[in-house]
C-alpha cells in the first residue's frame, strides 16, 4: 500500500505557531509587560504594592465576566446579558440575605444559581428557539436590567447589617496578603481553564465554534451542549455578581450596564476570535489585566477619563486587527 | 444470512418546490462496492442522507440486515454500522486530526467528564497504522491540504465498525497517488466484509473499483448493472438518457493571431518565473497535478495574491493589485472552491448571477428588478440549471448546479478573458458536455479562455494549446495535435 503525506517542514511549524493563537497570546502578554514597564517609568507610584493591589482588585469583576463569556464566544456566539445579569445576581443575593434573612452562604449560592438561570434561558433561546445570540442576549440584558430595578424597588440593598459580608471580597483568608476577590478570580481562571482544556465541555465548545454543522453531523447533541455552555457562563456571571455586591457592601440595581462590553473587549484583546473556534482563558485573563493596567496607568498619569476610553478603543481595534492578520496568514 | 445487507424501496422525498426522490430504490450486497451514479441533482446525495438519518423519508422502506430501520439521527445510523463520508468536507478546522476523528467518542475518565488526550492520540495512531495512512494525530485540520483532510474524513468513517460505508465523491479533491491509496483501502475493506456505496462522476473509476453500478436519473431508479459486462458508454447514456461523445480537439495554431494577455516572469511564494501568452478566441489549458501551482497562477493574474512580474492586456502593460483591477481589464475568474469564493450560499440563484453586474441594472443606484430576473432566467436556462425558480437559495441546489451559477455570473459580466479553475469538478457527464459546448461557444464568440483542469481527457478535449506545470514552474507547452496523456503526465512530473 502506498502512503501519503510528507513530514512537516519548518514553514509548517511556523504556520502552526501563528495559527494556534499562541502568537496572539504571546503578543498580548508582551503588551502587558511593556505597559507595566512604561507606566512604572512614567510614574513611580505605579509599582507600589497598594496600586498593584488596586489594579488586581479592579480586574476581578470584569475578569470573571470575561472568563465566562469566553466560552460563549468560542462557540461563535456572544452574550450581552452578562453586565445586567451580574446586577440581577447581586440584587437576588441581597434579596436572599437581607430581605429573606437566609444565611450568607445560601445567599451566595442563590446568587450564583440566579446567574446560571439567566445563562440557561439565553442558551435555551439560542439553541432551542434558534434566536441569534446577539438578539437573544440583548433581550436578556434588558429583562435582567428591568427585573433588577423592579425587585429592588429601584434603590440599593445594603448589607451593612450582615456581619462580614464585605470581607468576602475585600478580606483575606491569609491575613495581610492579597484580597479574597483576587484569589477567587485566579481560582475561576483555574476552574475555567480546566473546563476548557481538559473536559468534554471544552472540547465541544471548540468543536461547535469551529464548525457547528459538522459537529452536529458527528452525532453530538449541539443544542444540549450550547445550553450547558451558556449556563456555565451564567455561573461565572453569578460569581461576579456576588463579588460586586460584597465589594460595594450593597447591591446597586442601576450599575452593570456596559460591563458586558468591557468584558467582551478583554476577551478579544486576549486573542479569542469573535468568529469562534479559537481562544483561551489565559488570554482572557491577560486581556482583562491589560484593560485595568491601562485604565489605572492613564489615571495615575492624570489623563482624563474621556481619553482613557478613547485609548482603550484603539487597543481593541489593534487586537482585532491582529486577529484578522492571523486569519489571512492561512 | 442473506446476501443482501441493505434494501431501500420506493423511497420518496420532496423539498419545498423540488421532488428530490420518487420511488428511488437500491440494494446492496455484503462486501461489494456499488457505484451509485447519476447527473447533478439526480438525488444521489439525498438518498444517502436518508439512509444515514440526516433527512427523513416521506415514505418507503429501508431494510437493513433483515430488519426495517428508520434512522432519525446520524448517531442512529452510526450505531448500527452505517457511515458516510459527505460530499462536502465536514471537519472542525480548529480541532486536531485525532479530536476530529473521535469527536463524541473521545476517551474519558470514569466520571465521563475529563478527557484523556494521550489515549486519544494513541488510538488515532493505531487507526492510521491499520489503514496505512501517514497522518499526525496532533496536527490541526486547518493546516492540512484538502486531500489530507479528505483522508481524515475517511479514517473517521472507518474508525466506526462500519458494515456499510458510503463515499460521496471522495476523489474530487485527491491526487492520483492519493486515489490509489484510497482504492487500496477500499479493497482492504471489501475483504473485511464491508459493503461500500461509491458515488462519483469519474467514469474511469467505476471500472476500476466497483462490482455493480446503480444508475439514477431525476430522482428515480433507472437500472443496476454488473460492472464487468457493462460498457461505460452504456452507463452514461442511461444516466443522461442520450449518447455522449468525448474526443480530442485538433485546431489550427495559425487561426489565432491577436495576443490578448501576456504574462512575464510572474513570481511569488507559490509560482516561479511563470511566462505565457493567450490569444484571442483561444482555449489555453493548464495541466498538472493537484498542487502544481496552476490555481496560484490564476490567482496572481486575477490580483488575488501579490506577485512580481509583468502582465499585458492587449499589448498594454497593466497594474493588477486586486481583483477589481482585473475585472476592469475584462478578466473573470471562476474559483475552484466555489463554496468559499464563488457563491453567496444564502442568496438566491438570481442574486448570485447578477451580483457582479449590478451596475448594469441600476440607474442612480436604484436597481431595476425586471431585467435582472429575465437575464438571470436566460442564463439559468442556457446552462440548464436545475432549480424550481431563480428565487431558490443557492445552498439548496446540488453541487453541480451551483457551479453553473458561478459560470452564469461571469458570462453575464461580459468578461473577455475568462479563467476557469476546475470548471467541471463535481459535475456529471451530461452537464460536463454542456459546459464544454459552452466554453467552445464562448471561444468562437471571441472570448479568450484559460482553463485549469486536473482531468486529462478534459484538457485534451478542449484546449487549443496546453501549458503543463509542476512545482510552481511551467515545465512544457504543447499544441493540441502534439499532445497526449503520456506526454502531459511526463511533463507534469518533471523536475527542472
Ligand atoms: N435541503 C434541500 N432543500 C431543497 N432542495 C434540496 C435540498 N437538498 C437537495 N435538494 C434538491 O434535491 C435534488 C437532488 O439533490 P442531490 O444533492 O441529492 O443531487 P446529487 O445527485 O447528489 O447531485 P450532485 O452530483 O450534483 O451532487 C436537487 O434538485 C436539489 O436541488
Ligand atoms: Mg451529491
Amino acid at each position: 500500500m502506498s502512503t501519503l503525506t510528507s513530514n512537516p517542514t519548518a514553514s509548517d511549524q511556523k504556520k502552526r505557531l501563528v495559527s494556534s493563537g499562541a502568537l496572539q497570546q504571546i503578543l498580548a502578554f508582551a503588551s502587558l509587560i511593556i505597559l507595566v514597564i512604561f507606566f512604572s517609568i512614567a510614574s513611580k507610584n505605579f509599582l507600589q504594592w497598594s496600586n498593584i493591589e488596586g489594579i488586581l482588585l479592579s480586574t476581578t469583576v470584569i475578569g470573571i465576566l470575561a472568563l465566562g463569556t469566553t466560552f460563549v464566544i468560542i462557540t461563535g456566539g456572544i452574550d450581552l446579558s452578562i453586565g445586567t445579569g451580574m446586577t440581577l445576581t447581586s440584587v437576588m443575593t441581597g434579596v436572599f440575605i437581607v430581605f429573606l434573612g437566609l444565611p450568607v452562604i445560601l445567599g451566595i449560592i442563590g446568587g450564583i444559581v440566579t446567574g446560571a438561570l439567566i445563562g440557561f434561558i439565553s442558551g435555551f433561546s439560542v439553541s432551542i428557539l434558534r434566536i441569534p445570540p446577539f438578539i437573544a442576549t440583548l433581550a436578556m440584558m434588558m429583562i435582567a436590567e428591568g427585573l433588577s430595578l423592579v425587585i429592588s424597588g429601584a434603590s440599593p440593598i445594603y448589607f451593612s447589617d450582615v456581619g462580614g459580608f464585605n470581607n468576602i471580597a475585600l478580606g483575606s483568608i491569609f491575613p495581610g496578603s492579597i484580597p479574597n476577590a483576587v484569589l477567587i478570580f485566579f481560582l475561576m481562571v483555574l476552574i475555567g481553564w480546566i473546563l476548557l482544556s481538559k473536559t468534554i465541555i471544552g472540547r465541544y465548545t471548540f468543536s461547535i465554534g469551529s464548525n457547528e454543522e459538522a459537529t452536529r453531523l458527528s452525532g453530538i447533541n449541539v443544542k444540549k451542549w450550547k445550553m450547558i455552555i451558556y449556563t456555565i457562563a451564567g455561573c461565572f456571571t453569578g460569581v461576579a455578581g456576588v463579588i460586586m455586591a460584597s465589594r460595594l457592601n450593597s447591591a446597586q440595581p442601576a450599575l452593570g450596564m456596559g460591563y458586558e462590553l468591557e468584558a467582551i473587549a478583554a476577551v478579544v484583546i486576549g486573542g479569542t476570535s469573535l468568529s469562534g473556534g479559537k481562544g483561551s482563558l489565559i488570554g482572557t485573563m491577560i486581556g482583562a489585566l491589560i484593560m485595568s493596567v491601562l485604565t489605572n496607568g492613564l489615571r495615575i498619569m492624570s489623563i482624563p477619563q474621556e481619553w482613557q476610553t478613547v485609548v482603550i478603543g484603539f487597543v481593541i481595534l489593534l487586537a482585532v486587527y491582529f486577529d484578522m492578520l492571523r486569519k489571512k496568514d492561512r | 444470512m442473506s446476501r443482501k445487507i441493505l434494501e431501500m424501496q420506493n423511497i420518496n422525498k420532496s423539498f419545498p418546490g423540488v421532488r428530490a426522490l420518487s420511488n428511488a430504490q437500491l440494494d446492496l450486497h455484503r462486501g461489494e462496492v456499488l457505484a451509485l451514479i447519476g447527473e447533478n441533482g439526480a438525488g444521489k446525495s439525498t438518498l444517502m442522507k436518508i439512509l444515514t438519518g440526516i433527512y427523513q423519508k416521506d415514505d418507503g422502506s429501508i431494510i437493513y440486515d433483515g430488519k426495517e430501520i428508520s434512522p432519525v439521527h446520524t448517531k442512529d445510523a452510526q450505531e448500527i454500522g452505517i457511515n458516510i463520508i459527505h460530499q462536502e468536507l465536514n471537519l472542525m478546522p480548529d480541532l486536531t486530526v485525532a479530536e476530529n476523528i473521535f469527536i463524541g467518542r473521545e476517551p474519558r475518565d470514569k466520571l465521563n467528564f475529563f478527557l484523556k488526550n494521550k489515549a486519544l492520540n494513541q488510538q488515532a495512531d493505531k487507526l492510521f497504522q491499520k489503514l496505512n495512512i501517514n497522518l499526525n494525530p496532533r496536527t490541526k485540520i486547518s493546516e492540512l491540504t484538502v486531500a489530507k483532510q479528505q483522508m481524515v474524513e475517511i479514517a473517521k468513517a472507518l474508525s466506526f465498525n462500519a458494515k456499510i460505508l458510503i463515499m460521496d465523491e471522495p476523489t474530487a479533491a485527491l491526487t492520483d497517488k492519493e486515489i490509489n491509496t484510497l482504492f487500496d483501502i477500499i479493497h482492504w475493506l471489501k475483504n473485511e466484509g464491508v459493503a461500500i456505496i461509491y458515488i462519483s462522476h469519474r467514469m474511469e473509476e467505476l471500472k476500476r473499483i466497483s462490482d455493480r453500478i446503480t444508475v439514477m436519473r431525476d430522482g428515480e431508479y433507472i437500472a443496476t448493472l454488473p460492472t464487468e459486462t457493462t460498457e461505460i458508454r452504456q452507463v452514461v447514456s442511461l444516466m443522461v438518457g442520450r449518447e455522449v461523445k468525448i474526443e480530442q480537439k485538433i485546431s489550427d495554431p495559425d487561426a489565432f493571431t491577436d495576443t490578448v494577455l501576456e504574462a512575464h516572469n510572474l513570481h511569488n511564494n507559490y509560482i516561479k518565473n511563470v511566462s505565457f501568452h493567450l490569444k484571442k478566441g483561444e482555449i489555453l489549458g493548464f495541466a498538472g497535478l493537484v498542487g502544481a501551482g496552476r490555481t496560484e497562477v490564476a490567482r496572481a493574474i486575477f490580483g488575488a495574491d501579490p506577485f512580481s512580474g509583468e502582465i499585458k492586456v492587449n499589448g498594454v502593460p497593466v497594474t493588477i493589485k486586486q481583483p477589481v483591477d482585473a475585472v476592469q481589464h475584462g478578466i473573470g475568474y471562476l474559483s475552484e472552491d466555489r463554496k468559499r469564493f464563488g457563491l453567496m450560499l444564502e442568496m438566491t440563484v438570481k442574486e448570485n448571477i447578477v451580483i457582479s453586474s449590478l451596475a448594469n441594472y441600476s440607474t442612480a443606484a436604484f436597481v431595476k428588478p425586471t431585467n435582472m430576473k429575465t437575464d438571470a432566467e436566460n442564463y439559468s436556462n442556457k446552462l440548464k440549471v436545475k432549480t424550481p425558480s431563480v428565487n431558490q437559495p443557492v445552498k439548496l441546489l446540488s453541487g453541480g448546479n451551483q457551479q453553473k451559477i458561478v459560470i452564469a455570473k461571469w458570462l453575464l459580466k461580459d468578461s473577455d478573458i475568462l479563467i476557469f479553475d476546475e470548471p467541471t469538478r463535481g459535475i456529471d457527464v451530461g452537464a460536463k458536455q454542456e459546459i464544454y459546448d459552452l466554453l467552445e461557444m464562448l471561444a468562437n464568440e471571441g472570448k479568450s479562455i484559460i482553463m485549469i483542469s486536473s482531468e486529462l481527457t478534459e484538457v485534451l478535449r478542449l484546449s487549443d494549446r496546453i501549458m503543463v506545470m509542476n512545482e510552481g514552474r511551467i515545465t512544457g507547452e504543447l499544441l493540441n495535435r502534439d499532445a497526449n496523456q503520456e506526454k502531459i503526465m511526463e511533463l507534469a512530473t518533471r523536475h527542472n
